[in-house]
């Protein structure tokens, strides 16, 4: 009797043992770290919508937390605290936090890592991005169409690939129905600023640009637009709210699906580093919906949109001319994605210099 | 039509420098009084989420800009009740109010993320506001840039010319002598922190009500860190506090402008143009007049633990 009592305590006290960190392991703890605040209404906040998605998707299975207004000089310490709390799988959604996620993803193996917009991958440190160049392809017909004075203003942030190769693309679909339109180019360099993005577009309109677009997330720049009753494409998020009278389109993230389907696949033990860069068609880029235009520009800009999506229509279509009129896509051929992905030269007909 | 945009230019930088010249004098006048308050940042920050959440809830952007002083003004008093009267280290606690502002602005602007107001009217004189050349530049401001203006002229007044102002410098250069004296240190002290801190909210105030207007969290964006060094570039003196305000916000606005105008320069440059000029002239400034000895109020950032 009292060796089956303590045989039934004993395979109670495993079971319970057993069952204690299995169930603790079935919750995957999901990490998010933001360069900016989750209210920006911008970058960061449509990076957020997709931690809500997944929360909602997969409620029971895991649970998210995030850090917001990460410095990138000082997010190793961030993305480590999360590590260290037990998270599975951490996204790190801003290209300055490239390193420190490697670093980190050095010293938890066992972690899942989602670097965004970046381009070094380990075994446990997977890249994605989405081809944001293609709305600002179609952004960039819109403002050719439209200026009336031939300028456009561009508020940029930092000199790094994606946003050059953004600069570019809305270029080569400005020049593409008029060839002779000019791009002014002005970097504050930051992502997030208002005031500074506003007195960027002040100066802008003063320098004779009738329309506004932007590489950085605050809606100060279409505020300004609006006030000085020109036009301006809004960022990261549909921001027409702020300029219902400004805002043309806008370049939404859409990181939802991409966001669901890698946390299914650590929860289902097939997930593998890799790299997505997913465009208009997969959902990824998303252009809000097109306002204060005439009905044939609306048109063009729809038809621009679903040739990317048919892959009728690639932005970087040779041929392409570099600055200094070297050919860089030939006739016929287009732009492989590592061109694109590591871009740092202006194509023909760009006044702005860059620093190499 | 040059005349016109060298105007407009001059208009936005007086804008850029605005809420720069309303946290460095604040910043000033408690600094002067011997008290070294690193939270600027903080009690800007708030003042910008409390001053648009008070506006957006009230309509008025008059009661806007009160709240915003008045939340700057609280977080102050926190400060002051640690340093000036628990005599707690300074630094730390200024370090902490940085902090605290932050979260706390990020708290009380979670409810107006998103929403947009009419910035706050400008000064519209029938006549003078339409002279060619110099009218929107004297008289077509909002009231914060005239506040900032008659602030600057006010705390210099109070400072030179007034004998309480004296007994703030002279605490802030010596507490226990102006103690032994029977001033009131902590008292004036605690009032100074509590007037730096309403000048910060009113700055951050003016940034969501006036110069951008919305809330966004961390919509100050390293301003308040800006007037801190401002004050001390400026070897703790009003006027010089607005110039190197204007210089800087000068020199931001014409970068910008010389990038947009296309003069070939490199943008990353050009950015540090701002923090290069002020830097160098105000040192120049300082070293110009300096007649031995520190310019810094000598008390600056030491605890005063009275002995009874």
């Amino acid at each position: 009797m009292g060796s089956i009592v303590t045989r039934l305590a004993g395979a109670l006290l495993c079971a319970a043992v057993a069952a204690g960190p299995a169930r603790a392991a079935d919750k995957l703890k999901v990490g998010f770290v933001y360069v900016g605040p989750v209210a920006d209404y911008g970058y960061s906040y449509q990076h957020d919508l997709s931690r809500k998605a997944l929360a909602e998707a997969l409620p029971g299975a895991v649970e998210t937390t995030f850090l917001e207004n990460v410095p990138e000089a000082d997010s190793e310490r961030a993305i480590e605290k999360l590590a260290r709390s037990g998270a599975g799988l951490i996204f790190t959604t801003s290209f300055g936090f490239m390193e420190p996620t490697l670093k980190v993803a050095k010293k938890f193996p066992t972690v899942k890592f989602e670097h965004a917009t970046g381009y070094k991958r380990a075994g446990n440190v997977s890249t994605y991005s989405a081809r944001f160049y293609e709305g600002r392809y179609v952004c960039g017909k819109i403002a050719g169409k439209l200026s009336k004075s031939g300028t456009v203003g561009y508020i940029a942030s930092f000199p790094i690939p994606e946003v050059v190769s953004g600069i570019n693309a809305f270029m080569l679909g400005a020049q593409s129905v008029n060839p002779d339109i000019k791009l002014k180019i002005v970097w504050v360099n930051t992502w997030f600023d208002p005031g500074k993005e506003a007195e960027a577009a002040k100066a802008l309109l003063a320098q004779g640009a009738d329309i506004l677009t932007q590489h950085t997330d605050s809606a100060a720049p279409l505020q300004e637009a609006e006030k000085a009753g020109k036009l301006a494409f809004g960022q990261s998020s549909d921001q027409y709210r702020f300029a219902p009278k400004a805002q043309l389109t806008s370049i939404v993230d859409d990181w939802n699906g991409y966001v669901i389907q890698e946390a299914r696949a650590v929860l289902d033990g097939t997930w593998k580093s890799h790299d997505s860069w997913g465009g208009i068609k997969d959902g990824m880029v998303v252009l809000a919906p097109f306002t204060n235009m005439p009905d044939d520009v609306k048109a063009l800009a729809e038809e621009t949109k679903q040739g990317i999506v048919a892959g009728r229509i690639h932005p970087f279509e040779g041929p392409v001319l570099k600055q200094d009129g070297s050919v860089a896509v030939k006739a016929g051929e287009r732009a492989p994605d590592p061109m694109i992905l590591g871009m740092n030269w202006y194509v023909k007909g760009i006044d702005d210099r860059l620093t190499q | 039509m040059s005349l016109d945009i060298v105007q407009m230019v001059l208009v936005t930088v007086l804008a850029a420098a605005t809420p720069l010249i309303l946290a460095g004098i604040g910043e000033l006048v408690v600094e002067r009084s011997g008290v070294l308050n690193l939270g600027v940042e903080g009690m800007m920050v708030l003042g910008a989420a409390a001053g648009f959440a008070v506006a957006a809830w009230t309509g008025s952007t008059g009661l806007g800009a009160l709240g915003g002083a008045g939340a700057g003004l609280l977080l102050a008093a926190l400060f002051g009740l640690l340093t000036v009267v628990l005599a707690a280290n300074q630094v730390a606690s200024g370090l902490a109010l940085t902090i605290l502002g932050l979260g706390l602005s990020g708290l009380v602007g979670a409810g107006y993320v998103g929403m947009k107001r009419d910035p706050a009217p400008h000064l519209d004189l029938p006549g003078l506001t339409d002279l060619p050349g110099i009218g929107r530049l004297l008289f077509g401001h909002d009231a914060f840039v005239y506040a900032a203006l008659l602030l600057v002229a006010g705390v210099w007044w109070f400072l030179w010319r007034t004998r309480a102002g004296l007994t703030l410098r002279a605490i802030g250069d010596d507490h226990a002598a102006t103690h032994a004296l029977g001033l009131k240190v902590r008292k004036v002290r605690f009032l100074a922190v509590l007037f730096g801190g309403a000048c910060a909210g009113l700055a951050g105030a003016y940034l969501s009500l006036a110069y951008t207007p919305f809330w966004a969290p961390a919509m100050t964006a390293g301003r308040g860190w800006i007037a801190l060094a401002l004050v001390v570039f400026a070897s703790w003196r009003p006027l010089r506090v607005a110039a190197g305000a204007l210089l800087f916000g000068g020199a931001t606005v014409l970068q910008l402008h010389a990038q947009a105008a296309g003069l070939g320069l490199p943008g990353q440059l050009l950015s540090a143009v701002p923090y290069l000029a002020t830097i160098l002239a105000l040192v120049l400034l300082s070293l110009g007049r300096r007649r031995g000895g520190s310019l810094a109020p000598a008390a600056l950032g030491r605890v005063f633990a009275p002995s009874r």
